[in-house]
Parts: structure tokens; C-alpha cells; sequence
């Protein structure tokens, strides 16, 4: 009886002592043993700050400040899950350990950037560029600059938006000034090999890779319609599917652009952000047609499919942007309305759908339900906080 | 409407008076303050460095004048993805956010 009591005091004394001195080291010391499957990351926009978060238990691990101006940040994973890239709106490229919860490398790579990509082997990160226009590609490793492939058409540099990887070390972004879609093969790094595709409509405001990199959409603000590139027949180039989708009538004003991230094939469909129109746009995959259009509350800006392809979350630009409406993929119809917030940026659900996190800028929270019975789980404060990431995403092509 | 609008706008730069007496109460800058940021900052960029959106820090202002930024603001910009905000906005506000743009980013 007494030798047990013995050991238990101390280890009661250890756990003690183990406490006290490692909760105050914890962000830098030896990372704990743990899987990387759970863990994702919340961007505090105005506070240049990102939170680590675990699904598990729903909670925050940490956070790492000081990744500069997060407006429009977006994030994608090292094929090991354990490094978040940031990328931030004034060019800043930063590299994450999720475990160690620190900053591992930063470079300023452009003035003002929107976006980038990870390629299929995880070696090449590309970041894509308002200015000075372009995409910069750099080693996953040590961000040293790889290869810089300007967009300049005619003399006149353009921002480049919806950058994708996409199967074979490739990545397919869109020139928002010149309406083109170019397809760079990084097979070998230092000498891309470049595919334009000129005339694809005007004013694409982003771009996603679907059906597992095989095609390549580019959305277009200047006109109503969708360019699409069928990346196993690159010499067939790009056709416009929903043309016209607007008949004519004049769009209402756009408030938020919309994005193309998250936009998930379902049953065969594709579920797109009609641009200036209370609208979700259905296309089947096969033929390309619009199938339907679904009335939803407002101008839809993300349109994301829950990870089982049943139900497609849609939120809206301002002044909806406090509405999230869910669409039910086997009727076609919104079968369920809520409000988790004051201005709903983003959605994330983990990987197998048992939970969306929604994050409420203007409430200072995400907000994780129960994507099957709509009930709040948790709520986690953050300060402004804008996209939600999880590590997941290093296993998917395509965006 | 962008007729009257455009007077309306000259007579706010026009008469400065007239500008000072309509500047929005604390409640109401604070709210605008606010869209500056986060709404028109998700095309121009959070400190105004410029996005999809054109800059609208001081220097990029500096040789534009009040009735055009102000028309821009209320009217849109037709062609570009910039929207009116005429419905969410007076004209005495939208001069005021010239005001605030031109003496740098908010916080």
C-alpha cells in the first residue's frame, strides 16, 4: 500500500513541476508529440496575427504574430501537414511550425499579393501578384526564389489571380488585366515551361482546379460566364461555359468580390457564385450546361461543398454578410437558413465533415457547429478573424 | 441622380462650412471608419496599399480631386469592379472618407 501511495506522490510532484516549468516554455521548446491531421489555422486579419488550432478538442494552440498585413490572407500546407504558408496581402510569404508554434522563415516577395500555391511534390510554393503582377515560385524549404514568371502582355504588367496547382508539377493562374489563363509547367523549377491561353474573357477574378486537377475554371467579373481549361486536353483550349448567364439583365452592384475556393463537383455538379446575382449557379460536369439556379439571400461570395457532397454552405457579400444559407444538393433547393454571426468571412469544414468553423469578423469569433444538425459546438474568440485553413488541404489538388 | 449628386458634392467641397457642420457624429465615423477598413479595404487592401483596387493612400490621391473621389465613392465605377455606394452612404459622408484618405490610412 505504501510503495503505490509513494509513486503516486510523485508523480503528482513531477506533474507539478512539469506543469510550472513547461507552460511557460511551451511555444518554444521541443515540439510535443502529436499528428499534424487536426490542426489548422485562423487569420487575425488586421492584427497580423494567425491562431494554431486543433479540431479534436476545438481549441487554440497558440497563435504567431508579426506576418504583416493579412487582409485577403490564404494558406496552404507542407504535404506533411506540420508547416503553414501564409500568404499575406503586402507580399509577405511566411512559413509556419504548427508544432513548435513559431515563425520558421519570411520573405518579402512582391508589393502586393493575393494569393499562391503548393506543387503537387510539395517542393515549390508560388505566390501570385498584384504588384508588380506575375508569379514568383520559391522552395518550399528556405523560400529562396526559384523562378519569377512575369505577366506582362503588350508592355502592361497584370495581376494575376487564381492560382492553382494542378497534376505534374503544374500550376494554372488567371491575368485579371488581360483576361488570359496560363498553365506553367515547373516539372523542371528553374526554367517553367509557360502555356497562354489568350482571350478568355474579361476580368477573371479567380480561378480553382476541380475534378482532381483535371480541369482549371476561371471566373469572370467583366462579363457573365465561366472560362474552363480541360487540363487533359490542353491543345483543345479553353471554352466558356454559362455564357451569358446574366440574359442580359444588368448585375447589381458587388459589394465583396466573389471566390472560387471551396467550390466542390457534388453529385456530378458544380455549385458556383453567380457574380451580381442572388444566385447559385448548378452546372452538370458532364455536359457543361446550367442545370439550375438556385435563389439564395444574397450575392453569394464562397459556395462550399460539405466534405460528403450533400449539402453546398453558401455565405453572402454585404449587407447579407451576417446570413449563411445551406443548399441541399439532392433537391436543389436552400433547405436551411442561420445567422453565426456578424459578418461571415470564411468557412472550413474538417476533413470528414463532422464540423464547420465560421468565422465572424465583426463578433470577434468562430463559431464550430454541427454541419448535420446545425447545432453550435464551440466558440473560439479571435480577433478579426477572416480565413479558417486546415491542414487537410495539403492532401487536395487543385487550389 | 449623378447630376444632382455631383452639385451636391461640388457645394460640400465647395463650401467647407457646410462640410464641417455635416461631419457624421462619433458613433456613425466609427462605423465608417470600420467599412473603410474592411469592406472597401477587401479590394484596396486593409491599410489602403491597393488590392484588385487601385492605392488610396495620400500620394495615390494627391493629384485627383475632391468631386471625382467623391462621384467615385457614391457613383461607382463603371467598367471596374467598383460598386456605388450610394446606398449605404450621404453625400457629406463620402467627402468626409476623402477627408480621412487623404490624411492617410484609418486605424
Amino acid at each position: 500500500m505504501r510503495a503505490p501511495a509513494r509513486v503516486l506522490v510523485l508523480f503528482l510532484l513531477g506533474l507539478v513541476l512539469g506543469l510550472a516549468f513547461g507552460a511557460g516554455s511551451a511555444a518554444s521548446a521541443e515540439p510535443e508529440l502529436r499528428g499534424t491531421g487536426d490542426l489548422g489555422v485562423i487569420i487575425e486579419r488586421a492584427s497580423g496575427r494567425i491562431q494554431i488550432v486543433e479540431t479534436s478538442g476545438m481549441t487554440a494552440l497558440g497563435s504567431v504574430d508579426g506576418l504583416g498585413d493579412l487582409s485577403h490572407a490564404s494558406v496552404v500546407f507542407s504535404r506533411d501537414g506540420r508547416y503553414a504558408y501564409v500568404f499575406g496581402r503586402d507580399g509577405g510569404l511566411s512559413k509556419i511550425d504548427l508544432l513548435a508554434r513559431r515563425l520558421d522563415a519570411r520573405v518579402v516577395q512582391g508589393g502586393n499579393a493575393i494569393g499562391g500555391a503548393i506543387s503537387q511534390d510539395g517542393g515549390l510554393v508560388a505566390v501570385s501578384n498584384y504588384e508588380p503582377g506575375g508569379v514568383k515560385v520559391f522552395d518550399a524549404g528556405d523560400l529562396a526564389l526559384v523562378a519569377d514568371i512575369p505577366a506582362i502582355i503588350d508592355g502592361q504588367p497584370s495581376k494575376v489571380v487564381g492560382l492553382v496547382d494542378l497534376p505534374g508539377q503544374a500550376f494554372a493562374f488567371a491575368l485579371y488585366d488581360a483576361g488570359e489563363i496560363w498553365l506553367a509547367d515547373l516539372s523542371e523549377p528553374k526554367a517553367p515551361k509557360v502555356r497562354r491561353y489568350p482571350g478568355i474573357g474579361t476580368l477573371p477574378y479567380d480561378g480553382i482546379g476541380i475534378d482532381q486537377g483535371r480541369y482549371y475554371l476561371a471566373g469572370l467579373f467583366g462579363e457573365d460566364g465561366v472560362a474552363l481549361l480541360d487540363a487533359w486536353r490542353p491543345d483543345a483550349g479553353v471554352r466558356r461555359i454559362l455564357d451569358g448567364y446574366g440574359k442580359g439583365e444588368e448585375p447589381l452592384p458587388v459589394y465583396k468580390m466573389p471566390h472560387l475556393e471551396g467550390v466542390a463537383v457534388a453529385s456530378g455538379m458544380l455549385f458556383l457564385p453567380a457574380v451580381g446575382r442572388h444566385e447559385v449557379l448548378v452546372v452538370d460536369t458532364r455536359t457543361w450546361e446550367e442545370v439550375a439556379r438556385i435563389p439564395v439571400a444574397g450575392q453569394p461570395v464562397f459556395t462550399v461543398a460539405r466534405p460528403d457532397g450533400r449539402q453546398i454552405w453558401v455565405n453572402f457579400a454585404h449587407p447579407d454578410n451576417a446570413t449563411l444559407q445551406v443548399i441541399d444538393v439532392a433537391s436543389l433547393a436552400v433547405a436551411h437558413g442561420f445567422s453565426p454571426g456578424k459578418a461571415v468571412m470564411h468557412l472550413e469544414f474538417t476533413p470528414k465533415g463532422d464540423q464547420v468553423w465560421i468565422s465572424a469578423r465583426d463578433d470577434d469569433a468562430v463559431r464550430v457547429y454541427d454541419p448535420h444538425s446545425f447545432r453550435l459546438l464551440k466558440e473560439l474568440p479571435a480577433e478579426k478573424p477572416s480565413g479558417i485553413f486546415f491542414t487537410a488541404r495539403a492532401q487536395r489538388i487543385g487550389s | 441622380m449623378a447630376y444632382a449628386g455631383r452639385v451636391a458634392a461640388l457645394m460640400v467641397c465647395a463650401l467647407p462650412a457646410v462640410a464641417l457642420a455635416a461631419e457624421p457624429a462619433g458613433d456613425r465615423r466609427q462605423e465608417l471608419v470600420h467599412l473603410l477598413r474592411h469592406d472597401c479595404g477587401s479590394c484596396h487592401g486593409l491599410t489602403m496599399k491597393g488590392g484588385l483596387g487601385p492605392p488610396l493612400l495620400p500620394e495615390a490621391l494627391a493629384g485627383k480631386d475632391d468631386e471625382m473621389l467623391i462621384e467615385a465613392i457614391l457613383d461607382g465605377r463603371p467598367g471596374t469592379p467598383m460598386p456605388p455606394w450610394r446606398p449605404q452612404l450621404t453625400e457629406s459622408e463620402a467627402a468626409w472618407l476623402v477627408d480621412v484618405l487623404r490624411a492617410g490610412p484609418p486605424q
